[in-house]
């Protein structure tokens, strides 16, 4: 475990503000008046039980869903009805519970596809690609292959990801996530289907992420063990209201969290 | 200011002076519309069973009256043609689902779409190998369908109905219904709006898909069979009529994929829309404007409603 | 034993990214372009040259287009009919009005009329997809088909509604109209193409190709990467219409020599379709593969039954090409929905380990 009070102190400003969010489709609320901020170098995690919003809660931060009501600040300034892609213009990336690869392309390309924002090169360059096209690719080649040996996926950066098991497939989304080089990094549930080994090495990269390059990150995760050694902070969610919010431990023994994930206790008296 | 009374102020007033034309010229929009409306059937009914788009529907009209007139040709009694018909377009859709939807069966919307492109240009070449190429008449009259018009004055002048389109409208009346008692009230009918829900859930309580496929097709077949011995009475047998067919498209956007009363009203609208504008505000154009009109009508609803009138919203969800 | 890559090793990422990495691969490539260059030119017959190549790489140049659109963008389009029909039309205007400036130059520039006439029918794919989207370029199609019909402007309000190719020169040779020999229109088509094809491998290449391979894939998730989707699907409306209104120039000017106006009907939309399909969606070489199939087709049906003294009637040789080229698609779909390209792919992957199995 690493000493808190040196942890706290490299945390820095807000960089995400959550505040009085609420999101309904059609009769269904998703969200109800969530508030919480995300700081900057922090690793901050999303929990609860299944249905409780968590997954709407990143849609909205990456500019999938405008919410009815509420505001969202990044870094600074207001930005509550972003698009998508505005969001990755800002310093959003994002990875999936079902996964969202380019199945017809190459890992290397899915990655490479991730510097579409850094590639300036205009089309006329792009027509005659001997030249500055080719340059700028070359370039973000090197920078790619510095994310695929430090995902360990070298071996497979040929390969047509549709055809990679899961556990792979998930990084090399991870890896398409970091080429764009965010600010905020959202995990939807980055451990969703591995066994340990596997979620051991997902977890250090996270941490690497986190530590090497300064990434902020939020991330929605079901495994316990995993919520408690990676995050600094805590968001519980239940039925789209925030029912919780505190560093791991604190919220590890709360009676409200205990509730929305074990139910009443039934008074068994024996 | 000329071009904008030209364009909103005055075809209404022709309408308005000739009533009789007016309503000529919906009836006439009417019973393309019916006709229409009848091959987008053909399309509902295979997409709600099968999920797929059966670009071939058009050419399956112009095959089946082709098969149906070529064999009285040969000499065939008309109703044993007919029945024969019946039989051919079974075996069609028998042969649709063994050769071309069981091995494709978990590929993509558009790999299937693609597919009922081949079928499509298959039957082109085959229906003009056995039967020939040239435009043929259809057998109205050993069908007993009605032959020549009902006129009555009135209106300011006289309006002059077919009697082969009232029959027409009147059959594809009686077909939409008995489909729709069908879907609603048998077992099979019931079975077919199951495995339009969700395929693995009918197998799970043990339908057979490649049934329902075969008795799918064949329904369209038969539906195909109908509107092809009205189309072909109403003008002629030929394979330009496979062209016509496409407009069934625009029909389906405006009624959505998957409703058969969207289908009636969306072909209800093109069909009586186009007339109206081919007629009115045609002339403005140079006229011809029928070929394409129902198309922008198309694409208007699709800009602003995606699903169609009737169809369901799709929800993406990530 | 002889096509492998043992020994080839890349040192750079350049090399690595190169387009042709194998160097058998740029040996064919050096050689198919001598005997395009060369060879035809010098023992080809007019025949060869007039019906056979000509029309294929013109053919090769309207896939290649609509691969662009719908295979490497996933936009299924079905006006490349019409977009062929605005590249001739607009040549013509072009060569009416300016009759001194180079055939060459108003060809090309024909394209970029079809480009924005592309893009002007593209823009409801920003909110339509799929099936719904071939509808619209449906819409497209037959209100073009009308246009080159009903605007006798048009095609130089000639009597008989069609379109006759003026004489035009290059350097003193006839390039276009009735003395221009097959030999100079096959260079010229064959320069064209050679280069509109290289133009078209840089992009698919490069990050643009990626970006529409992106909203083919999932386009809410380029949408995540930064893309933005009515720009990039544009842009493929655009270079896509681009290509296949110089084809369809090319077609009037240096094969046909003229046209009535149902040569860009929608027929030829399906036509090029079932090029781009068979020869394999999102290859630039399934263009090539697809184009020669359904071309040469018909003329081998004509052709193969005669060396054999069997007449075959025309009209039965169509009728035959339409059943075969319908039992094709559905045989392709089947065994290998990615086309001929993936057939050849697979064929050098053996070619690799021969005469070893695996």
């Amino acid at each position: 475990m690493r000493a808190p009070s040196s942890r706290e102190a490299a945390l820095g400003e807000v960089l995400l503000a959550v505040e009085d969010v609420s999101l309904a489709f059609g009769g269904v609320r998703a969200l109800t008046g969530v508030s919480f901020d995300i700081r900057k170098g922090e690793i901050r995690a999303i929990i609860g039980p299944n249905g409780a919003g968590k997954t709407s809660m990143l849609n909205v931060v990456n500019g999938f869903y405008q919410p009815q009501s509420g505001r969202i600040t990044f870094k600074g300034k207001e930005r509550t009805s972003m698009r998508p892609y505005a969001a990755a213009e800002g310093g959003i990336a994002r990875t999936f519970q079902n996964l969202a690869l380019f199945r017809g392309m190459t890992t290397l390309d899915n990655i490479l596809a991730g510097r579409a924002l850094k590639m300036r090169r205009g089309f006329f360059w792009q027509l005659i690609r001997y030249g500055p096209a080719l340059r700028e690719e070359v370039e973000h080649r090197r920078r790619v292959e510095e994310i695929i040996d430090f995902l360990e996926i070298a071996a497979i950066r040929k390969v047509p990801v549709g055809r990679l098991p899961y556990g792979l497939q998930k990084r090399v989304e991870l890896g398409r996530a970091l080429a764009m080089e965010p600010d905020l990094l959202l995990l939807d549930e980055p451990m969703a289907g591995m066994n340990l080994e596997e979620k051991e090495d997902m977890s250090r990269f996270i941490l690497d992420v986190n530590q090497q390059y300064g990434t902020t990150i939020a991330l929605i995760e079901h495994d316990m063990g995993v919520v408690m050694d990676l995050s600094d902070r805590v968001v519980v969610l239940d039925y789209g209201r925030k029912i919780a919010d505190a560093a791991p431990d604190d919220v590890k023994s709360d009676k409200n969290v205990i509730r929305a994930y074990l139910g009443e206790p039934h008074g068994v008296s024996v | 200011m000329d071009i904008l009374h030209k364009v909103f102020i005055d075809p209404f007033v022709q309408m308005g002076m000739a009533p009789d034309l007016l309503v000529q010229t919906l009836w006439d929009g009417l019973v393309g519309g019916v006709l229409y409306a009848l091959i987008a059937l053909g399309f509902v009914l295979i997409f709600k069973a099968s999920g797929v788009f059966n670009f071939a529907q058009g050419i399956m009209v112009v095959f089946a009256a082709l098969t149906l007139v070529g064999l009285h040709e040969q000499g065939v009694p008309a109703f044993v043609a007919l029945g024969l018909t019946v039989v051919v377009m079974f075996m069609l859709a028998f042969g649709v689902e063994r050769l071309v939807l069981r091995p494709l069966v978990n590929q993509s919307d558009i790999i299937l779409f693609m597919a009922t492109f081949g079928i499509t240009y298959f039957l082109i070449g085959f229906g003009q190998l056995v039967f020939g190429g040239n435009p043929k008449v259809m057998i109205a009259q050993q069908l007993y369908l009605p032959s020549g018009a009902i006129e009555f004055k009135g209106l300011g002048g006289f309006v002059s109905l077919q009697k082969i389109d009232i029959a027409a409208v009147i059959i594809a009346s009686v077909m939409v219904a008995v489909l729709a008692v069908f879907f609603q009230r048998t077992r099979i009918g019931r079975a077919l709006r199951a495995v339009a829900d969700s395929h693995q859930a009918a197998l799970s309580v043990g339908i057979s898909l490649e049934q329902i496929w075969v008795i799918v097709w064949f329904a369209a077949g038969i539906v195909a069979l109908a509107t092809g011995i009205m189309w072909g009475a109403r003008s002629e047998v030929s394979f330009s009529l496979q062209i016509i067919a496409l407009k069934a498209l625009p029909v389906l956007i405006l009624g959505g994929l998957t409703s058969i009363p969207g289908a009636i009203v969306g072909g209800l609208i093109i069909g009586i829309g186009e007339k109206l504008a081919e007629f009115y505000w045609g002339p403005l154009l140079g006229g011809g404007i029928e070929s394409w009109f129902a198309y922008v009508i198309a694409l208007g609803f699709l800009v602003f409603r995606p699903q169609g009138l009737f169809g369901e919203r799709l929800i993406e969800r990530i | 034993m002889l096509y492998r890559e043992a020994g080839q090793y890349k040192t750079n990422y350049a090399a690595d990214m190169a387009v042709f990495p194998i160097l058998q691969d740029r040996i064919g490539m050096l050689v198919i372009l001598l005997v395009a260059f060369v060879v035809f030119p010098l023992a080809g017959s007019d025949f060869t040259l007039n019906a056979v190549l000509i029309p294929f790489l013109i053919f090769s140049l309207a896939a290649i287009g609509l691969n662009l659109l719908t295979g490497y963008t996933g936009l299924l389009s079905l006006g490349t009919g019409g977009f062929m029909g605005v590249g001739a039309y607009a040549c013509l205007k072009l060569t009416t009005f300016f009759p001194n400036v180079d055939i060459i130059i108003w060809i090309i520039a024909s394209g970029f009329f079809s480009a924005a006439v592309g893009v002007l029918f593209g823009l409801p794919s920003l909110r339509i997809k799929g099936f719904y989207l071939a509808v619209a370029t449906l819409a497209a199609q037959f209100f073009l088909e009308w246009c080159f019909i009903r605007i006798p402007w048009l095609y130089n309000n000639s009597v008989s509604g069609a379109i006759e190719v003026p004489l035009r020169t290059f350097m003193g040779i006839p390039i276009t109209g009735p003395t221009a020999t097959s030999l100079t229109r096959y260079l010229v088509v064959l320069s064209i193409v050679v280069a509109m094809t290289w133009v078209a491998s840089n992009l698919v290449h490069g990050r643009i190709g990626r970006m529409w391979m992106s909203v083919r894939d999932m386009d809410l998730a380029a949408e995540l990467i930064g893309i933005r989707l009515l720009r990039a699907k544009l842009l493929a409306f655009a270079v896509s219409s681009f290509y296949c209104g110089v084809a369809g120039a090319m077609m009037v000017f240096l094969w046909y020599g003229g046209a009535e106006a149902d040569v860009f009907a929608i027929d030829q939309s399906f036509l090029v379709l079932f090029m781009v399909i068979i020869g394999g969606l999102g290859t630039l070489i399934g263009s090539f593969f697809g184009a020669a199939l359904i071309y040469i087709l018909p003329i081998a049906l004509r052709a193969i039954p005669a060396a054999f003294g069997l007449p075959i009637h025309p009209a039965a040789a169509e009728q035959l090409t339409f059943v075969i080229v319908g039992v094709l698609i559905i045989l392709f779909l089947v065994m290998e929905p990615n086309g001929l390209a993936r057939l050849w792919q697979i064929g050098k992957q053996k070619l690799r380990v021969w005469p070893f199995p695996y």
